[in-house]
């Protein structure tokens, strides 16, 4: 097993296109530190509007700390396409690429390959995530430098003592990797269906699109199915920045994703398992 | 010698259409079989189901005496296969791909055996190039080092000589009686064409529509009596006569305005020239086809051969 996740994890990061994911995170955090560089100061006064005819708030608002919080907001909800962009690949690329029956014809069972593909795509989305959270809090905190964190809501604000951010950030993106392997073994699953990997990009996408947007529906059809759907759970990471902190609330999002990472991976190796190679 | 290879009434479909109908054939130890049809005859889809890629819908496979589904894994390990293309990952070099499926089918290969099949298969300093740089003949020949890599008793070779030119059948040919003669490999090798596997083939099997039509050894298959000599002639309105009166009568297949067809050894063709001459018939052209090609092409075109010789 341990040779196969190897070589699984060797052909995906010999393939130029694996890069593209860490290029565009890099590049969308990039961006919006510029532009927080150049217009944050009249962005924090503009959401800070309400409140600073109640509050005197003093000190380094716009730091490190702020920005990541916006970065992580503004990129996790398109993460998922890059996570798909492998995930998605992973059966599906090699059967168009037509090594799949090669693969096949060696001495390995089906349910192993598909846990090695699984496995591939979780450190590839760990890797992302890691690589994200450089950028994003490294250079945020370079450019911008500490300070309390204020977490801003639509009626509210929370302000997160300095010497209490880092481990928020630290669970909050050990969360968004869980959030983001249920996607891999959603998109993986669409992968043993198909037999060219734009379909499962493509669904996959799809999927979490019209997911969120019933998610966010306040509609009474949809309140009644919303705990029931993964995407409702996928932003649970926020909740860390809340005081206190919803534990029960966010472990209870947490056994979601589980539960669904576990039912994806099982129907895959299911099918997989069963299913003819004709390409 | 013992089968390596034995099915019992395989069969599949896809749908409503019947990929393979009770086909059952069995390859011995040491063979060379010839697995021969016409395009989408069930080929692909046989090999398939002797590898595991393709579930049979019933019948059974034993490899080396042992059903297949009950020692997927450990059978496999007794194979090489190419199926269709040799694809592989474009992205790396020959030898990145070779040592990575060389690793899946035994993890205790050394660099020394991958060197050893590179040597065998022609690819010794090509093997650093990318794969995405090969000739169709690289390709295949790196198909088949990689399906040699962990010393298989049996290599499945699926048109192993598609898409190469003249020259890279011709060294294709040699190498699958290389790997036959000198390092003892059972190889089943299918193909579109009677006369690939005439060339190298000890056993041979040919399927039309998912069926067996012909099993047998090439030599008593293709045995030199049942070739057909089609003779054109200027039209003698008493020639069948002549030929009723005559040794070659037994052999007269067909005889038709300006034709003549006969069912005979290729050897005394010289011999009925010289008394169709003899007889003052003007013969215009001959043309030899042994009748398992003739019969095999009447599968492919609607072309009717009288007298079918199987």
């Amino acid at each position: 097993m341990i040779q196969l996740l190897r070589i699984e994890l060797y052909k995906i990061f010999r393939r130029p296109r694996t890069y593209i994911s860490f290029g565009i995170v890099t590049a969308i955090t990039f961006v919006i530190q510029l532009a927080m560089l150049t217009d944050g100061k009249g962005f924090v006064n503009f959401a800070l509007s309400g409140v600073n005819e109640q509050f005197d708030i003093q000190g380094n608002i716009l730091n490190g700390y702020l920005i990541t919080y916006i970065i992580l907001q503004s990129l996790l909800i398109h993460i998922p396409l890059l996570v798909a962009l492998v995930a998605g690949d992973a059966l599906a690329g090699e059967a168009n690429l037509g090594t799949l029956r090669l693969l096949l014809t060696k001495p390995i069972s089906r349910p192993k390959i598909v846990m090695a593909k699984f496995l591939s795509s979780f450190i590839y989305t760990v890797l992302l995530i890691v690589w994200l959270a450089v950028v994003a809090l490294f250079f945020s905190l370079l450019l911008f430098g500490k300070g309390d964190m204020i977490n801003l809501k639509s009626d509210s604000f929370i302000m997160i003592l300095q010497k209490d951010v880092m481990w928020r950030y630290g669970l909050a993106f050990a969360f968004a990797v869980l959030a983001m392997t249920t996607i891999a073994s959603m998109s993986l699953l669409l992968s043993a269906f198909a037999d060219n990997s734009i379909g499962p990009i493509i669904s996959t996408m799809g999927i979490v699109v019209v997911l969120t947007i019933l998610s966010n529906l306040e509609l009474p059809l949809f309140t009644i199915i919303k705990p029931y759907l993964f995407t409702t759970h996928m932003i649970g990471w926020k909740g860390f920045f809340d005081d206190p902190v919803p534990y029960a609330a966010i472990g209870k999002s947490a056994v979601v994703l589980v539960l669904y990472t576990v039912g994806f991976l099982l129907l895959t190796v299911f099918y997989f398992n069963k299913k003819d190679i004709k390409s | 010698m013992g089968s390596i290879i034995e099915t019992r009434n395989l069969s599949k479909s896809f749908k409503h259409f019947k990929a393979v109908t009770d086909l059952s054939f069995t390859i011995n130890h040491g063979d060379i079989y010839g697995f021969l049809g016409q395009n989408g005859a069930g080929k692909s889809t046989t090999m398939r189901m002797l590898l595991g890629l393709i579930f049979p819908d019933s019948g059974s496979i034993y490899i080396d005496g042992e059903e297949f589904n009950n020692g997927r894994r450990h059978l496999l390990s007794k194979i090489g296969a190419i199926i269709e293309r040799p694809d592989m990952y474009g992205y790396l070099s020959g030898w990145d791909n070779l040592k990575m499926f060389a690793a899946l089918s035994d993890s205790s290969i050394k660099a020394a055996r991958l060197h050893e099949v590179l040597e065998i298969v022609g690819l010794k300093g090509r093997e650093q190039d990318k794969v995405k740089a090969y000739s169709q003949g690289m390709k295949q020949r790196l198909g088949i080092a990689i399906a040699l890599v962990h010393k298989p008793d049996l290599l499945i070779l699926d048109e192993p000589t598609n898409g190469l030119d003249p020259q890279g059948i011709a060294e294709m040919r040699a190498l699958i009686l290389s790997l036959s003669r000198d390092h003892g490999k059972t190889i089943l090798i299918s193909s579109h064409l009677l006369y690939e596997i005439e060339q190298v083939a000890t056993s041979m099997i040919i399927i039309h529509k998912g069926r067996k039509v012909v099993e047998g050894k090439v030599n008593s298959l293709l045995n030199p009596d049942e070739t057909f000599i089609e003779i054109d002639i200027l039209p003698d309105d008493v020639i069948q006569h002549k030929i009723e009166g005559s040794e070659w009568k037994s052999m007269l297949s067909t005889a038709k305005h300006g034709s003549l067809t006969f069912k005979m050894n290729p050897e005394r063709t010289p011999q009925l020239n010289s008394w169709l001459v003899g007889q003052g018939i003007g013969v215009t052209e001959i043309r030899s086809k042994h009748s398992l090609e003739a019969y095999f092409l009447s599968l492919t075109d609607d072309t009717v051969i009288t007298n079918r010789a199987i």
